[in-house]
Parts: structure tokens; C-alpha cells; sequence
């Protein structure tokens, strides 16, 4: 199943990933990172389609989106 | 499970100094991925300029040389002559570029020199605090015009490209913008063809991002891409101002 | 190397930088200096160099900061308003340790001043010149053969230390012709070694970076203080100056550049005459000659520095003489040569005046 990974130690809480997501699956957490920040969390992965464009506007490089293999025909 | 997206090589793996939000992160990357793609990351050399970009030499992984205010274009113009093989680019801010060094930005885009320019236009002046730049809109508040930017007072801003476009020595310019992911993957394109532009030898290349700085809009980063997208986009249209295979041409307002 | 030579001082330091193996000038028209980027604008193509004409003083130096970054040996050149301009870029690369050279073919100042001939500049070459922190190494020829054959130890000085070097010159010396001789075997760049810190192509080899900038507190200073001791390091090895007739002087005339040719012509009318003259010329203006200078405070009656300037370098011959002898000045400024006559009436002066009484101002 597509997801994605958020580094919370890079994630400094802008939020233009939420707005970025198209499937609207991301959302800030409730609890702050150890650098101060409310850092994004994948709130519905069953809704992520790897598209990447929350990785794509991330000014910190903090988000790794994992998508599964196509199976071969 | 695949890997979507991977840090580009050409980008040091550490943490950025800039404030959440801030466009910086993002042209970062979009070059440094460009940097790999074109596979040029071990034969090039980066400017970095005075403002919050002057730790761009701490994160491109490539020779970095950090000049004075402003001097990016003619630093540049050193080396590239000096080192004719290495692909040189300078990143610029818009009170760096379109400011203190507007003479050193046309006079570089009038010799055609071979180089590349990332020029950030998020219309603040960010490290010294949000100060009033040449490409501040009217009625902008910034730190010194508090009430707005007045043109008896402060005069206009400047449109870069469409001013460089009418130089015969430019080869490539293009604006674009990075509020939405969708304009990240166009400026990532038209970053690509500038240094393209350069390894085939065609002269100067210029690409403009609209970005943003919260910080010293004093607003989210979000309503930072809602005023790239409502008040810069009408002042500033994205397209392409300049392609060495053709005129003007290729200008929208979206 | 060998061949006799009539150039012109500014083609001569030109031509000098050259064979000395310059392979970049940028430069901007000012005059009196114009000759050194007209002749680099042929001679450097053909030479395999490029040379280009900056938009003005300030993209021209740092042009050479962005040429200096890549190891190779580059040059720029002006004259007084110019240098003024291009103290930008030579802070910059003094605080990158970048080996700029550069000449500044002095003219009259302050402001717009005038084209002649002066050494108003002093203070700004010899005390660093741009903000902050640091020296430049400073050479005055006082003769075509000297402008052209500078260049080279200032590009050996400057790689050495890594810090800006200079040629501080005039606008008679880069406008007058004489014979000279290049005393020293062309340089071919290709076989300089590519310094370690040089901007190029990083493959195989960690990224490097050129910059003088440093935030974390008390890491700025580190640098400041180890470049320090390489102007210790430079001061203790680098002076270079010439000594005549000193031995058995009672008045010693200290003068640099243009006007310790002036003062030549005094010393031969003052020796006719039975004076015990000397002249003493520094050659590096910084490093300064103190220590030979405090050796003969304590042997003269006194000393009589002549410059083209309101009085600038008198103030090094007291601090180096530590006032073990009057200083006197005789002050030229704003482009008046001074002539071998007016500066052997000041040699009568300062003799009848003995120890003690100034004759500065008569």
C-alpha cells in the first residue's frame, strides 16, 4: 500500500504538505518533534496514492513517499 | 514497496536553516536534482549570495564560492571564463539580484555570458528583516515602508525577465513559481532546460521562482502561496520571456 | 629573458603579469591606467587567456575573486576612484585567502582629483583599504624594469600567503617609457600545481567551498588570528627595500615609487656638494621596512620623507624610527612631482635646522 514517511526530526511544520495532498491524508501532529515543531503525520493511508506531490512542495526534504511495484504483465 | 523520491545526490544530507515554509528548501532541491539528472554535479560550480541563501554553499554538494552582495553574476563570469568547462551558476535573491547587483545581472545577460541564474523572487528582503526590494508590490507593507509600498515614494517594482528579454545577449528565461506542487514540477523543468542551455554552450540563462517567505510577510505559509498565486502571479506572469530557439513567447498569467 | 625593451611602465606591467603567467584580467576604463587593460585585451587571447571588460570596478574585482577561486593567477588594474570601488572584492578575497593581484596606478585625489601622477594612497594600500581585518602585500617599483618585473613575486607572495597583492604605482611610472629587461623565465601556467583549494571540478575529492564569512561565535576570529600570523610570518621575511649611500648620511630622505626618483636627482646634487645625503627606499610599502629604518634613527641626524601625498608614509618612518630622529615631510600632494631642486633646498633646511626643530612646515 502506498505511504509516506515523514522525518520528524527535518519536518519543520509548515503544513504546505497538507494543502499539497490531493486526497487530503496528511495533517499536522498533536504532539511536537524533538525540534520543537508539530510535524505532519499520514492520517489515512488507505487514501495515499503515492503521487509524491507532498514530497514535491516539501521545502525540507522531510517527507519519503513509498509506492508498491506494478506487477509485471 | 518503491521509493518514490530520494534525496538528490547533489544536495548535502543536512538539516536546512530556513524558516518552515520557506521556498529556499524547495529551488534547493529542484537544482540539486537538476544537478544530478544532467550528471554535471562534479564539474559544477554554485554561487552563493549575501541574504538567507548565503548557506547555500553549506548544502550544494559541488565547489561553492560565497561573493559580496549582489556580485553573483560577475563572480560567476570569473570563473566560468577561468574554468570554461565547469557549468557555473549563481543563486540569487531579488534584492541581491534585481538591486545592488542589477548592473552586474544585465551586464552578464548582455555578454551572453555562459551561465545560469536562479533568481528567487519571493518580494521581501528576508535576512536583514523584511525590508522593501525592487520587486516589493504597491501597497505592500515591508519594514521600511510600513504603511505600503507608495510609488511617489518608492517608485514601481521591476519585472526582471521581461527586462532581460530585451536583451539580444539572453538565451533562456523563463518565471515560474513554486506555491503548488504542480508549479514546482514546472520550475524544476524550466531549471533544467536554463542549465541545458548552458552544457550546450548557447549563453545566458535565467529561470525567476515567485517564492515565499512567511517570515517576513508576516503570515502561514500558506497564505504565503495564497499571495504568490492572488497578488504576485497578476504582476509577475509566469511563462517563458526567452528561448534561444525562439523570441518572447509562451507568457501566462496562471 | 635577456632582451632589452622600451615600454611604456603601465604595457611593461602588463606584459610582466603576462610572463608571469596571467591567464585572466578584468578590468574597467579609468585614467591613468588605461594601457594595462588595452594591452591585456590582445595580449591575454593570445596568450590563451581571456580578458574582459567589466561593466565597471566593482564587477571587475569580482570577477577576479570568481577567477582567483579557480587557482589561476588573474590580475585586474585602476586607478584611484577605481581602487576605491574595488575595496569590496579585495576584502572579500582577503577574507577568503585568495591570491588577487591587482595595481593601482595612482592619480590626484580626493574625489575626481586629477590624472597626474600621486601617492595619495597610501593609507588605503598600505591599512588594508576595504572594512575589516586585513593586509594587502604592497610593492612600489620606481622604474619601468620594476613594474615589469613585480608582478611575478607578487603572484609568488600572494600564493605563498594567500593575500592580496598589489602593485601601488603612478601615473608618471605607468605612463612614461623606459628600457627594460625581463629578468625572469616565462611562467607556463600549465605546469603551476593546482593549489589545494581551488574551485574546479570535484570528482574524486570532497566538495570545497571559498568564502569569508563565519557566524558561530569565535570561529571568525580563529580565522582572523591565524591569517595574523601569516603577516607576522610575511613582515619577518618579505621587506624588501633599497639603501644609498646611507653608510655615512647625516640626513636620510625616505621615498617611494616616483618620488625616490626625484629624490635620486637631490641625492647626486647634494653628494656634488659635499652633503652627506642618503635615500633610503622601501620597496614594500607593507610589509614596511621598520627594523632597517630603527637601525638608522639611531646613526642620522634626521630623516626627510618626500611624498607625493599630504603626509602619509611619514607616519610609518615615525612609528618604525620610534622618534630616535626628527621625521621632516616634505608633502606634494594631489599630482605635483616634486623636482630634485625644491627637494635638495629641503636637504639644506633640515641640515641647518639640526635635532630637534621641524622643518615640515617652512
Amino acid at each position: 500500500m502506498p505511504n509516506i514517511k515523514v522525518d520528524e526530526a527535518r519536518c519543520k511544520g509548515c503544513e504546505l504538505c497538507t494543502a499539497a495532498c490531493v486526497k487530503k491524508c496528511i495533517v499536522m501532529s498533536t504532539t511536537f518533534s524533538v525540534t520543537g515543531y508539530y510535524p505532519a503525520v499520514c492520517c489515512a493511508p488507505e487514501r495515499c496514492t503515492g503521487c509524491g506531490l507532498c514530497a514535491q512542495i516539501c521545502p525540507d526534504l522531510a517527507i519519503t513517499v513509498f509506492k508498491e511495484e506494478k506487477a509485471k504483465a | 514497496m518503491l521509493q518514490v523520491n530520494r534525496r538528490p545526490e547533489s544536495l548535502v544530507d543536512v538539516k536546512m536553516h530556513y524558516c518552515p515554509g520557506c521556498g529556499h528548501g524547495i529551488v534547493h532541491r529542484l537544482v540539486a536534482e537538476v544537478m544530478d539528472e544532467l550528471k554535471i554535479r562534479e564539474r559544477t560550480i554554485g554561487v552563493a549570495p549575501v541574504g538567507c541563501a548565503v548557506f547555500a554553499d553549506h548544502y550544494f554538494n559541488c565547489d561553492m564560492i560565497q561573493g559580496p552582495h549582489g556580485r553573483g553574476p560577475a563572480i560567476a563570469t570569473g570563473i566560468k571564463r577561468s574554468k570554461p568547462q565547469c557549468i557555473v551558476f549563481s543563486y540569487q535573491g531579488d534584492g541581491d539580484l534585481a538591486s545592488i547587483g542589477m548592473a552586474e545581472t544585465i551586464h552578464s545577460a548582455g555578454r551572453s555570458e555562459n551561465i545560469t541564474i536562479i533568481f528567487i523572487n519571493n518580494a521581501i528582503y528576508g535576512m536583514t528583516g523584511g525590508q522593501m526590494a525592487p520587486t516589493t508590490l504597491v501597497g505592500q507593507k515591508a519594514t521600511t515602508c510600513p504603511l505600503g509600498r507608495d510609488p511617489k515614494v518608492n517608485g514601481y517594482p521591476i519585472r526582471v525577465c521581461e527586462l532581460l528579454a530585451q536583451l539580444d545577449g539572453s538565451r533562456y528565461l523563463e518565471r515560474t513559481s513554486i506555491h503548488t506542487a504542480a508549479h514546482v514540477i514546472k520550475a524544476k523543468k524550466a531549471i533544467k532546460k536554463a542549465f541545458q542551455c548552458q552544457i550546450d554552450g548557447k549563453g545566458f540563462s535565467l529561470v525567476e521562482v515567485l517564492s515565499t517567505c512567511p517570515t517576513n510577510m508576516g503570515i502561514s505559509p500558506l497564505d504565503a502561496c495564497k499571495f504568490v498565486q492572488e497578488k504576485l502571479l497578476p504582476q509577475y506572469p509566469l511563462g517563458v520571456f526567452k528561448d534561444s530557439d525562439g523570441g518572447m513567447n509562451n507568457v501566462s498569467r496562471n | 629573458m635577456g632582451e632589452k625593451l622600451l615600454m611604456k611602465g603601465n604595457d611593461a606591467m602588463a606584459e610582466g603579469a603576462v610572463r608571469a603567467g596571467c591567464r585572466f584580467f578584468a578590468g574597467y576604463p579609468i585614467t591613468p591606467q588605461n594601457e594595462v587593460p588595452e594591452y591585456m585585451s590582445w595580449r591575454l587571447p593570445q596568450a590563451g587567456g581571456a580578458f574582459i571588460q567589466a561593466e565597471s570596478e566593482v564587477a571587475a574585482i569580482n570577477m577576479l575573486y570568481g577567477s582567483a577561486a579557480t587557482g589561476i593567477r588573474c590580475m585586474t588594474s585602476s586607478s584611484s576612484p577605481g581602487i576605491s570601488l574595488k575595496q569590496e572584492g579585495i576584502s572579500y578575497a582577503a577574507g577568503a585567502d585568495l591570491p588577487i593581484f591587482f595595481a593601482n596606478v595612482v592619480r590626484g585625489g580626493p574625489g575626481l582629483g586629477n590624472i597626474a601622477g600621486a601617492q595619495g594612497d597610501y593609507f588605503q594600500s598600505v591599512r588594508g583599504g576595504g572594512h575589516g581585518d586585513y593586509r594587502t602585500f604592497v610593492m612600489a617599483p620606481d622604474s619601468v624594469e620594476e613594474m615589469g618585473n613585480f608582478p611575478l613575486h607578487c603572484y609568488a607572495v600572494a600564493e605563498k600567503y594567500r593575500i592580496p597583492a598589489m602593485i601601488l604605482t603612478d601615473g608618471v611610472l605607468g605612463q612614461m617609457m623606459e628600457p627594460l629587461e625581463f629578468k625572469f623565465p616565462e611562467v607556463d601556467p600549465k605546469k603551476l600545481s593546482e593549489p589545494d583549494w581551488a574551485l574546479g571540478e570535484c570528482r574524486g575529492r570532497k566538495n570545497r567551498l571559498v568564502g569569508s564569512y563565519d557566524l558561530y561565535e569565535g570561529r571568525l576570529e580563529v580565522m582572523t588570528l591565524n591569517r595574523a600570523k601569516r603577516y607576522a610570518e610575511i613582515e619577518a621575511k618579505e621587506v624588501m627595500f633599497e639603501a644609498q649611500q646611507c653608510d655615512d648620511a647625516q640626513i636620510v630622505l625616505v621615498a617611494y615609487g616616483i618620488s625616490a626618483r626625484a629624490c635620486g636627482a637631490a641625492l647626486k646634487m647634494a653628494r656634488a656638494e659635499g652633503l652627506k645625503v642618503g635615500l633610503f627606499r622601501p620597496i614594500t610599502l607593507w610589509p614596511f621596512p621598520k627594523k632597517q629604518l630603527r637601525e638608522l634613527a639611531d646613526r642620522v641626524q634626521g630623516f626627510l620623507v618626500v611624498e607625493m601625498s599630504l603626509g602619509q608614509m611619514v607616519d610609518d618612518v615615525r612609528l618604525a624610527t620610534e622618534f630616535r630622529a626628527p621625521v621632516h615631510l616634505h608633502a606634494r600632494p594631489s599630482g605635483v612631482t616634486p623636482t630634485g631642486e625644491e627637494i635638495l633646498k629641503k636637504i639644506k633646511d633640515t641640515l641647518k635646522a639640526g635635532k630637534g626643530e621641524c622643518v615640515c612646515c617652512k
